[in-house]
């Protein structure tokens, strides 16, 4: 089992490089369903089956499927290909290496340590992760409602603007 | 990883899987083509075999005969990789759809939800299939595609979130393990809920939309945008997002036996069995085609009225309404 995990790992740090080097938007898209993928896989494999589940509906499927369709209204072609070539130039190299150099030492830091979770802490029931929803962290439960909520009235105001003005234009 | 895995089964299931899904399909062409033919008065495919049961394996030669083109400007790896993405997950579906007590690849927890994820990569299939082959009508019906998939899959899983209320578990054996007879199936249990029948009607619309099938297949309108997302497949590549097609109807109609009309049990508690399972499935089959060739389409502002004004809020309110229920009950 192991070495599923060695294999679903390498899989998403491939698939996170090659999304970030990518000049075509879908493709890099792409990668970055595949990474997520490959995380479900490393979560169903620590034993968290319900949220492995979750990440592939959530992620790899639905905003994933949202993120797609905005980059095909997006007007793609060469122009917009040449422009992403533009923005992976060199002199934009070194700023985003030093953050991750930051993050990986501070991995390597904690990895040495020794204070990581135990690997397999036995497969996860949704009810325990309701459970766990419900009580210690009902407060971030009931604040993702509430950011939830934000964007559902900026995007019934965005509608009913539109049908105004339409209306606005018939008369 | 906690518990054993036993490899031969899981490989010989996979293999029963897309055995099952091509022979599936080859027989539910055959049907849908004889239903269409005698709802319009006609006869049907009638010159291969008794009754013109083997025309879908002839015109299954003859598509894996065919050359796979590849359109000039197309995105060649999207292109080919799209049909995959199709068919991938409806056979990996198949391995935790409970067929009989014990005829069931791998009997997870979460049965449901591994469904639904896997439902989930299938839109992408359709969209990258569309996408890749860079014509403007594939382009357009996999947008449409996606919106109604997207609109569709609210509704569906409120609903399946009503039954997972109800029912306590998302492993789908259990769930048919709770309803032993026909007084007992959920889509009668108006104790639980009393909408549970429009609970039923809800899931079946959806799930009908959700495969793209008439009257929703707005995504291969064959007026407006030639043939959908497959206009530029020849041969196999168009084959395998019909077979794709047509595995997803079958897992979505054995979605709704399991969950409202009891699964693999019996009605009268007799001779529980795989047969009862396919009986009441190709049923379901049998009604999605009759309304196939009934209704005419719809339009896509219809469609998706239908779901943001109609399905969604019902479905909304028989959630709080079984919540109360449970509660008060």
């Amino acid at each position: 089992m192991l070495i599923t995990f060695y294999i679903a790992a390498a899989v998403a740090v491939i698939a996170t490089l090659l999304m970030l080097t990518r000049v075509n938007a879908v493709h890099a898209l792409l990668y970055l369903i595949v990474s997520l993928l490959a995380v479900a896989v490393v979560f169903f494999l620590l034993g968290a089956y319900f949220v492995a589940a979750l990440e592939v509906i959530i992620y790899a499927g639905a905003i994933m499927v949202f993120f797609v369709f905005a980059i095909m209204l997006l007007n793609l072609g060469p122009e917009a290909a040449g422009q992403e070539r533009q923005w992976l130039a060199e002199e934009f190299v070194p700023g985003p290496v030093a953050l991750t150099l930051i993050l990986m030492a501070e991995l390597l830091f904690v990895l040495l340590r020794g204070s990581v979770a135990p690997p397999a802490l036995g497969a996860v029931t949704p009810k325990q992760v309701g459970v766990a929803l419900y009580g210690p962290y009902v407060l971030a439960v009931e604040l993702a409602s509430l950011l939830l909520l934000a964007g559902l009235v900026g995007a019934l105001h965005l509608g009913r603007r539109e049908v105004r003005e339409r209306q606005g234009g018939k008369r | 990883m906690n518990e054993s895995i036993n490899i031969p089964w899981l490989v010989g299931s996979l293999v029963a899987a897309i055995a099952f899904v091509a022979l599936n399909a080859s027989m539910l062409v055959w049907l849908e083509r004889k239903v269409a033919g005698h709802i319009q008065r006609r006869i049907g495919p009638k010159e291969v075999g008794p009754f013109g049961l083997f025309q879908s394996f002839a015109d299954g030669l003859k598509l894996m005969s065919k050359q796979l083109i590849v359109p000039e400007c197309s995105d060649r790896i999207l292109f080919k990789v799209a049909p995959l993405l199709v068919m991938v997950p409806a056979i990996m579906s198949f391995v935790v759809i409970p067929f009989s007590e014990n005829l069931v690849a791998r009997n997870i927890n979460i049965g449901l939800l591994v469904i639904f994820a896997f439902a989930s990569v299938n839109v992408l299939g359709l969209l990258l299939g569309g996408w890749g082959s860079a014509n403007k009508y594939a382009v357009i019906s996999g947008a449409r595609a996606v919106s109604q998939n997207v609109a569709y899959e609210i509704p569906m899983l409120v609903t399946v979130v009503t039954m997972i209320m109800v029912t306590q578990t998302m492993n789908l054996n259990e769930i048919v393990l709770q309803q032993p007879d026909i007084f007992h199936w959920y889509i009668f249990r108006l104790n639980a809920s009393p909408l549970m029948p429009v609970a039923f009607l809800i899931f079946f619309v959806c799930s009908m939309a959700e495969t793209n099938r008439a009257p929703f297949d707005l995504g291969e309108a064959e007026s407006e945008l030639v043939a959908g997302f497959h206009t530029e497949y020849a041969g196999m590549g168009f084959g395998l997002f019909f077979l794709g097609e047509y595995a997803n109807v079958f897992i979505g109609c054995s979605l709704a036996t399991i969950l409202f009309l009891g699964g693999w049990q019996s009605p009268f508690g007799v001779f529980p069995g795989v047969w009862w399972f396919l009986l009441k499935v190709y049923t379901l089959i049998f009604v999605v085609m009759w309304a196939r060739w009934t209704f005419p389409r719809t339009t896509l502002y219809g469609l998706l009225n239908l779901s943001w004004k109609i399905l969604i809020p019902i479905s909304l309110f028989n959630l709080v309404l079984t919540g109360v229920m449970l509660k008060v009950f």
